[in-house]
């Protein structure tokens, strides 16, 4: 199982052709209290980089964008009741869909741990 | 803690120096206000009527309302005193300065009050027949004949009632162009630098949003954008000049660009203040844009009135434009001014896609965007747009060694000043500073936008304040942004010296105290 990010501040957690999606500490941070979530329903098809997920805080509305193609299977239900698990748990509890991969080849294009940081670095 | 008569808490005990408590918990002229279920009851009532008789029969054929909607009831003497007390709380242009990146701010005149309240305009209704409110006509007519020469474009649709509600129009105008000739496109690229309600109004419109990258001068990224363009792309919406408070100077070649692609623009002209007199977005090769009355033409905004929000469209979106138009034409007894709608639609008009209210457009705004016109005439229009940008360029240069500026190496400014967090010490937020200024007396400006600034606070100053009230309010947040700067742990508490200490936003995000309740189901079925 390995996990991967995005510029756009997704971590992806891979196992075989199934992955969790969900914003990373760094995004939680930047967005602040984070008020409301939405999640996409089981069964709907996203395109890489096509918009997912929406999340609110009190500074901000912000999408969150599928790192992979796919067909979602779980949307975070516990996230839409309880949006503060957003930044309480960002990259655990706080996950907000899972997906099934159309191409694990697209992983290949993400970030590892390691980048990321770099990267954020930056920011 | 302080309650109220309902148990509610109100201020804090912390809240301002003030020690000892009233009675009422009212503190002379401010007064600790209860909400309108704390004022009345739902089993009270503001209004007498006469319950219906026998042989009284409803005609609202069944739709009728059967249950209470549990709504508190309040005699007009309560409901008045409510709001105005409320009122008296809350800051407003004719308080003071109201620095509110954005949304132009300007001081709105007692002329074009006065005339909008000329009974022949005032008691007008849009149904009346036209031979008898050929005034109002007029007025309609010369103030898009007024929007369109400012403009340069080919004509304008009056009817749009607020800048989103023009921008609705815009897109929508451009999809039935682009439908006309077959082409169903589904992108619209929208710039990072461009205002919030943009992409709403491209998705809400059926089109897909994709974002275009801001360049570092705070700029739309011109190869991004010609790199994305293609047979799928409808159109891009750009705002000049952008919310980083900047002109767009590749504006040509971006609306080239597009046209070459197949693809049509549309310009947010909430900033068109800025510019007026100046530039005419019809020469820039923009299809569409909007106008917001109620920033550029200093109509009322913010509490004090509804938005207007015409739009001016070129040659080519023209037939597309939404009902009705007014239209002056020569007869044999004179000048006179027709309406033209479904039915008169002539070939001008015919490829409509319809409406977008039922009647014509915020009337009482016209006056009042009419007499703003009239009574600056164009060289006074100009110096509305010279004065403003000096105004916000006054600002940043004054501010910019204890701000961040981050596209202050870009030269000067438009309308706007543009700042970021950076340098603030750990802990200390733009909310804080923001908060700050509350304390100071100001209405804080915009924040955390545009979002390709850290922290961003956007001051928009306007050309009606004096350099005495600029020095005023630049003084004020100097002086809170060094706090900041410091770690003053204090701001953290800020403001305390408003009628309400801060309010806890998350909390009432995430679990609201909902006074209302549904009525019970004993009360409803009486």
């Amino acid at each position: 199982m390995s996990v991967y990010y995005t510029k756009e501040h997704e971590w992806i957690r891979v196992d075989g052709d199934i992955a969790t999606v969900g914003i990373t500490d760094f995004a939680q941070g930047q967005l602040g209290d984070v008020v409301f979530v939405e999640v996409p329903d089981a069964g709907r098809h996203l395109a890489r980089g096509g918009e997912a997920a929406v999340v609110e805080s009190v500074k901000a509305a912000s999408d969150v964008y599928a790192p992979v193609g796919g067909e979602v299977i779980e949307g975070n239900q516990a996230l839409v009741d309880d949006p503060a698990l957003v930044n309480s748990d960002p990259e655990g509890e706080g996950w907000f869909f899972k997906i099934r991969l159309a191409d694990t080849h697209e992983i290949n294009d993400l970030m590892n741990a390691e980048q990321y940081k770099a990267f954020c670095d930056q920011q | 803690m302080t309650m109220n008569r309902e148990g509610r808490p109100t201020r804090p005990e912390t809240a301002g120096a003030v020690t000892g408590t009233t009675w009422t918990g009212n503190r002379a002229l401010m007064l600790d206000e209860p909400l309108l279920f704390e004022i009345g009851d739902t089993q009270t009532t503001g209004v007498d009527f006469d319950p219906a008789g026998p042989g009284r029969e409803s005609r609202l054929g069944g739709l009728e309302r059967r249950r209470p909607i549990g709504l508190a009831g309040l005699s007009e003497p309560e409901t008045v005193r409510h709001y105005t007390r409320l009122s008296r709380q809350n800051y407003a242009i004719d308080l003071g300065l109201f620095p509110l990146g954005s949304c132009t701010m300007k001081h709105n005149p007692r002329l074009c009050e006065k005339v909008a309240r000329l009974p022949g305009f005032a008691d007008l209704h849009p149904l009346q027949p036209v031979d008898t409110v050929q005034g109002a006509l007029a007025v309609i007519s010369d103030l898009g004949a007024w929007l369109v020469r400012l403009t340069g474009m080919h004509s304008v649709a009056m009817s749009p009632k607020a800048g989103a509600h023009g921008e609705l129009c815009g897109l929508l105008a451009i999809r039935s162009a682009l439908e006309a000739r077959g082409d169903m496109r589904e992108v619209i690229l929208v710039p990072e630098s461009a205002h919030g309600t943009n992409p709403a109004t491209a998705a809400f419109a059926g089109y897909r949003v994709e974002n275009i990258p801001a360049n570092a001068a705070g700029r739309v990224d011109l190869d991004a954008l010609k790199s994305r363009l293609g047979p799928d792309v409808a159109g891009v919406m750009i705002t000049n000049p952008n919310t980083c408070g900047l002109f767009e100077p590749d504006m040509i070649a971006i609306s080239a660009a597009v046209h070459a692609a197949g693809g049509l623009v549309y310009c947010d002209g909430a900033n068109f203040n800025a510019i007026v007199g100046r530039v005419r977005p019809g020469d820039l090769g923009i299809d569409a844009m909007h106008i917001n009355l109620h920033k550029t033409f200093s109509t009322p905004h913010g509490g004090g009135g509804p938005g207007a929000g015409p739009v001016v469209f070129s040659e080519a979106l023209t037939p597309f434009a939404p009902l009705p138009f007014v239209e002056r034409i020569q007869a044999d007894e004179g000048e006179r001014y027709v309406l033209v709608e479904e039915e008169n639609a002539d070939e001008h008009h015919s490829r409509s896609f319809g409406r977008m209210t039922a009647f014509h457009g915020q009337m009482g705004m016209f006056t009042r965007a009419l007499a703003y016109i009239l009574s600056h005439g164009a060289d006074g229009l100009r110096q509305v747009a010279e004065d403003a940008v000096l105004n916000a360029n006054y600002v940043l240069r004054s501010l910019e060694d204890v701000l961040e500026a981050p596209f202050g190496a870009s030269g000067p400014c438009m309308h706007e000043a543009l700042f970021s967090d950076k340098g603030f010490a750990e802990g200390l937020t733009t909310l804080d500073v923001a908060k700050g200024l509350i304390d100071e007396g100001y209405h804080p400006m915009t924040m955390y936008f545009p979002l390709v600034v850290h922290g961003a606070m956007l001051v928009e100053p306007t050309e009606t304040e004096s350099k005495a009230a600029l020095d005023q309010f630049i003084g004020a947040l100097r002086n809170v942004a060094e706090r900041a700067k410091a770690g003053d742990p204090s701001l953290k508490a800020a403001p305390i010296h408003a009628p309400r200490r801060r309010l806890d936003e998350t909390l009432a995000a995430r679990k609201p105290v909902l006074v209302y309740r549904e009525p019970d189901p004993a009360q409803a079925a009486e």
